[in-house]
Parts: C-alpha cells; structure tokens; sequence
C-alpha cells in the first residue's frame, strides 16, 4: 500500500523549450492594457480630493508598474513546452502550475491564431482540441509564426499516420 | 508536405449578403425605440430611417470585410479555414477526425439556395469547423468528398456504421446481465430512506398557506393551540407522553421508508440490462418507461458507487461513463444495486475488469492528508473570532465543531482515496467512509493533466487531470513521483493506438 521502491523518479522538469521572446512584449502589452482601468479608478478617486494629494496615486502607480515591469517576465518564464515525436508536453502558471501532455493521436482538430498585438510582434498561439471534457483544448500561445505553422503540419501528419 | 494543396476558396459571395440581412434585425430594435421616443417629433421617422440605414452599412461592410478574409482550403489531408480582420485565425481539421458533414438551412440562406456546412468532429468542447455559406450544390459535394477521403482512410469502419443503426427485430437473442427482481427492489428502497417528504410537505405549506383555514405563521394561533394540547397532554401522565413521542418517531421514520420506496418503486421498477447486438440496452421504470441503448465501444469508464450504510451490507451500483453525444446525460446507471460479484461480468462485457487483488494501490500523499485537514478546519477557526467578538461566547462551539469535524472528514477521507495502474486500466478509488470506484481505459483517455497550487508545489503532491470524454477523471493528492509514473504509462498506452480505432473499435482491448 505505501511508497512502492518500483516508481522510478521521473524528473521531466528539465528539456523544457522556452517561448518566443516577443512573447515577453505581448504579455507586457497585454497587462497595460488590463491595468489602465485601475489606474483610471486612482484617478478619479485622486481627483474627488477625499485624502492629502498623491496618496492613493502614489502608491497605486508604484504597484502597476513594479507588476508591469515584473510580472510578464515570470509568467513567460514560468512557460514552456517540450515537443515529441508523439506528444506535446505544455507547461504554465506561476500560482497554479499545471503541466499537461497531449498525444497527437488523441489530437481532433489544430488552431493556429494570432490576435493584433500577437501578429505585430510575429506570433502566434497553437491551440489542440481533444475529445476530452478535461482539457478539451490546448492552448500554447507565445510561438514564432513559422514555428506555430511547422508545428501543426508535424502533428497533423502524424495523425495521417496513426489513423492508416 | 501536401497541406498546401488545394486552392483557397471563399465562401459563397451571396453570403455576406445573407448575413448583412439577418445583421438587420439588429437594427430593428432601435429603429422602433428611436420612433417610439421621438413620435411627437416630424423628423423622428427620418432619425429612426438614418440609424436604420448606418447600422445596415456598418453591417454590410464589416460582414465584407469578414467575408473577404475568410477563406477555406480543401486539401489531400484536412480542410483548412483561416479568418479575421485584425486577428488571423487558422483552423486545420484532418479528414479522419470529421465524425459527420451535416448541412443546415435557415430561412434566409434558404431563399438564397445557401446551406451552412458543419464538420462534426468529436472534440469535447463543442467546437466545430462550419462553412456558412455555400450553394447547395456546393455543400453536397463537399459531404461527398469527406465521405469518400474517410473511405479511403479508414475502410473497416463498416464495423462502426453497423453499430450505429436503429435496432432491428431480427438481431440475435439479447443476453441478459442485470435484472432486479421485487426482493432486491424492497431491499434497494429500504437504503433509499428518504425525510425528503418531510421537507416538501414544510415547503408546501410555505407555498400555500393561504389554502390553510388558520394562519400557520402566527405565533399567538399555536401558543394557544399549544397550551390546550400541552394541559390535555399533561393531563395523560408520563407513560402516555413516551408512547406518545413513540409513536410521532414512529410515523416519521415510516414515512421516510415510505418515500424510498415510492421513489425506488418509481424509478427503477423492472430494471433491465441486456446485451444486444448494438450494445447495453437498459429498460427501467415504473410509469415512465425509459429505454435506452448505449454502444459498447462508446463506453469511457465506468463508476462503482456504493453508499455509507449499504456498503457495510456489501451492495454497490455501477454506473457507466459514455460519450456525451448520446442520449443526454453521459452517466449510465446499469446496476443500481447489486453485489459485487454481479458487478464484475457487466463491467467484462463492457471491456473492464475490477481491480486485481494483488494491484499495487499508491495512496494519496500524506501530506496531502495533513494540508487539507489544516486548510479545511482553519476557515471555520478563523470564524471562531468574530463569532467570540460579537456573539455569547457559547456560539463559539459552533465554528470549534466545524472545524473538528472538517478535519476529522478529511482525516477519514484519505483513508480510501488511492489509486491503480494495470495493464489496460486507471483505476482511482476515494469516499469518506465508502469507497466510490473510478475505472478507465487507458487507451480511452485524451490528456494528462499535472495540476499543483503553491502549497502542492511545496509539498510535493499534485492533482492529476485525465481526459475522459463525457467525464471528467481527477485524482487529488498523488505524491508528485507517483503523477510522473502514471502520466508516463497512460501515455505510452495511448501513442499506441489512434483516437479514430478507439472509437470503431469494440472494446479497449489493445494496449
């Protein structure tokens, strides 16, 4: 019923493959964009006068930019993948990790998109669809565009041999 | 790399006038509230004619735009679409996973002689490739073509278009599994005890308690009403007052065994499973018939429920877990009640086999047991303060309680929560105080999830996702070494076999 001696220790932190570095950009862009409303609340809530000048703008902009300026770089490096002949490992989250695999022959249909900011900066997020209720799709967002595109044409094929 | 094959076609160009017209309902709505608003006013109707006409150019030329950049490509291997103005999005759907074409008709596309074309492939999210629209004509070809390029993928499939069809009266004799007869029927209800008769005759009369010849809310009617009966009562003496508490325990006891029953009797009068030539079939029910048929190749997994009294008596139910598509809900009681060893040769037809009695369990990490016995009783600990603050100090036994009792669920909880790995299977087992029996197919899963909070992170456990079609399949508390291992072996089963032999074939019987 215990620990079984027979378990090998499988470490599979290692031979992750980090993202783009524009994926960086994208992240940084996208949580300015999620922060402006705070700081239009700060604002308004500065500008009704209720406490002394700067004393909810002050520290409110100090918290935004130290998010700005850290948070896309953890939350990129908390992000990888790792690519097999048969199966796609994808990692993500810094508070909540989670770290899935899906094999290409469960794959039922491949999404390549890019958003505006995403095709600015060249690219692009591969999403796998799978039958599953858990984990129906995939997403591995923050892929050079060409690399997004070999990718689904490597598991696509693989699903054309599998299936023969 | 054929992929590129096939030019890039654009939809229908009537289709983004189809679309520009059903966009003009839109502008209904603010026509007629504009009109209403400004119906003193003579240039109201020119107001409501403009924004008409702006909403329908804004319509007409986006839904342009979209049309334009939107564009499908029917390839050696997949059919491809890719749109969006701003964005760009992509999708590729390989001819081996579309399930079926359907061809749709609404009112508008359909006096434009358009059809939306739907590739239905069986991802769990619902999410389908659809080509709207293309000419009638159009579409047939394009179901045409999928069917022939499945043809020449995937030939025994034959097999499969057997399976699907409606039953016929000249199928072999079914083979009988499961039945329950009046005995097992009365014993089943007897663990159905139920007060919710209680419940719903206090909720009735909360409802209409107008029907009532009293008012059943006022305090005065029923001290007085008390006060009599308390005297006559007093005046019976002591003796009388037990038999008298006897016998209300009496009633409402044989009330609750009454309402099981009803129910039991109800619902699953002649339960009967049996094997067909196109699968389970299960008919049950007393006033309402159901029959169902579940294909055998459609079944993911399988349950083992039981309950906290009926499982010291030794009875379980089995419940099947299927493909979401079929007939609704995709949890299938087969076995309401039964013993274990009835349970074993359904779960054989179907594919599973119990778990051996040498299977190698991993329990739940025991770190595990002590985070979620802290974590759980630490919320009602917590409200022990205000609760001391603000109300008498003996209000705090409850938040003390809830708490003890939190952390004493989850102390017992642990003690069934392990989980197996064979050959073919994942078997999962948790429960406080009985155990509930998660079986799958190894061959039959789609993902592998490792999920860990920053405790978890710390602590070295994790909670395992699987990717179960029509199910879902969590384990929670698996030592971080043993998610690994299990990961690696699920995994390795199921390179092994693609996603389109799964499905046609029988049972999960390659590994």
């Amino acid at each position: 019923m215990q620990e079984n001696p027979d378990i090998p220790a499988i470490s599979d932190d290692d031979a992750l493959t980090q993202l783009h570095p524009n994926h960086i950009k994208v992240l940084r862009i996208k949580t300015i964009m999620a922060s402006l409303p705070i700081l239009i609340a700060a604002l308004i809530l500065e500008s009704s006068a209720i406490l002394p000048p700067a004393f909810i703008m002050a520290p409110v902009a100090l918290l935004v930019v130290l998010v700005i300026l850290r948070l896309p770089l953890r939350r990129h490096l908390a992000r990888g993948y790792a690519i097999s002949v048969d199966r796609l490992r994808v990692v993500r989250g810094i508070w909540m990790r989670r770290d899935t695999v899906v094999p290409f022959s469960r794959v039922q249909h491949i999404d390549v998109n890019q958003g505006p900011i995403e095709r600015f900066y060249g690219i692009a997020t591969l999403t796998l669809y799978t039958a599953g209720m858990h984990n129906a799709s995939v997403n591995l967002p923050g892929l050079g565009e060409d690399l997004a595109r070999q990718m689904r044409e490597d598991i696509r094929q693989h699903i054309k041999r599998e299936s023969v | 790399m054929s992929a590129t094959e096939g030019d890039p076609r654009r939809t229908d160009p009537r289709s983004f006038a189809v679309r520009a017209i059903m966009a003009m309902r839109n502008a209904v709505f603010p026509m007629v509230a504009i009109l209403f608003a400004m119906r003193d006013e003579g240039y109201g109707i020119f107001l409501a004619l403009g924004v008409g006409l702006l909403i329908a150019a804004i319509a007409a030329v986006s839904n342009y735009l979209a049309w334009t950049r939107f564009t499908y490509r029917v390839g050696t291997e997949d059919i491809r679409v890719e749109q969006g103005i701003l964005s760009r999005a992509a999708r590729s759907v390989p001819y081996e996973r579309i399930q079926d074409v359907s061809l749709e008709q609404a009112l508008v596309p359909r006096l434009f002689g358009l059809v939306e074309v739907k590739f239905e492939t069986g991802s769990g999210g619902g999410e389908d490739l659809k080509l709207s629209y293309l000419t009638e004509t159009e579409g047939e070809a394009l179901r045409e073509l999928v069917r022939e390029r499945r043809e020449e993928e995937a030939a025994p499939d034959a097999e499969k278009q057997a399976s699907e069809e409606v039953i016929a009266a000249a199928d072999p004799p079914a083979k009988l599994l499961f039945a329950m007869d009046m005995n097992r029927l009365i014993i089943f209800s007897l663990f159905q005890f139920s007060l919710a008769a209680v419940a719903v005759v206090g909720g009735l009369t909360q409802q209409f308690d107008f029907l009532l010849p009293f008012d059943i809310w006022d305090l005065d009617f029923w001290r007085d009403e008390l006060a009599e009966q308390g005297e006559s009562i007093a005046g019976l003496g002591q003796q009388a007052q037990f038999v008298g508490a006897m016998l209300g325990v009496i009633a409402l006891v044989a009330l609750g065994f009454a309402t099981g029953l009803v129910r039991t009797f109800l619902r699953d009068w002649g339960f009967l499973l049996e094997k067909t030539a196109r699968g389970f079939r299960r008919r049950r029910g007393l006033l309402t018939r159901t029959d169902v048929v579940m294909p055998t190749h459609r079944v993911q997994a399988v349950k083992i429920g039981t309950g906290l009294l009926r499982y010291r008596f030794g009875w379980h139910g089995l419940n099947f877990v299927s493909l979401a598509q079929d007939a609704g809900s995709s949890n299938h009681v087969v076995a309401p009640f039964a013993k274990m060893a009835e349970i074993a040769p359904i779960m054989a037809e179907a594919g599973f086999a119990m778990p051996a009695p040498d299977a190698s369990w991993h329990r739940a990490s025991k770190n595990y047991r002590t985070d979620s016995i802290l974590l759980e009783s630490a919320i009602s600990l917590f409200a022990t303060v205000p609760v001391a603050i603000f109300a008498p100090l003996p209000f705090v036994i409850i938040p003390l309680s809830l708490a003890i009792l939190a952390a004493v669920a989850n102390y017992y909880s642990w003690r069934f929560r392990r989980h197996a790995l064979d050959a073919r299977q994942v078997i999962s087992v948790h429960g406080l105080l009985s155990p509930e029996t998660q079986i799958a197919s190894r061959v039959k899963l789609h993902s592998v999830e490792i999920a860990q909070g920053p405790i978890a992170q710390h602590r070295g456990y994790a909670t395992v996702n699987l990717g179960l079609a029509g199910g879902s399949f969590t384990m929670h508390g698996v030592p971080i070494r043993h998610a690994r291992a299990l990961r690696a072996a699920v995994l390795d089963s199921i390179s092994a076999s693609d996603f389109s032999q799964i499905n046609a074939a029988v049972s999960g019987a390659q590994v």
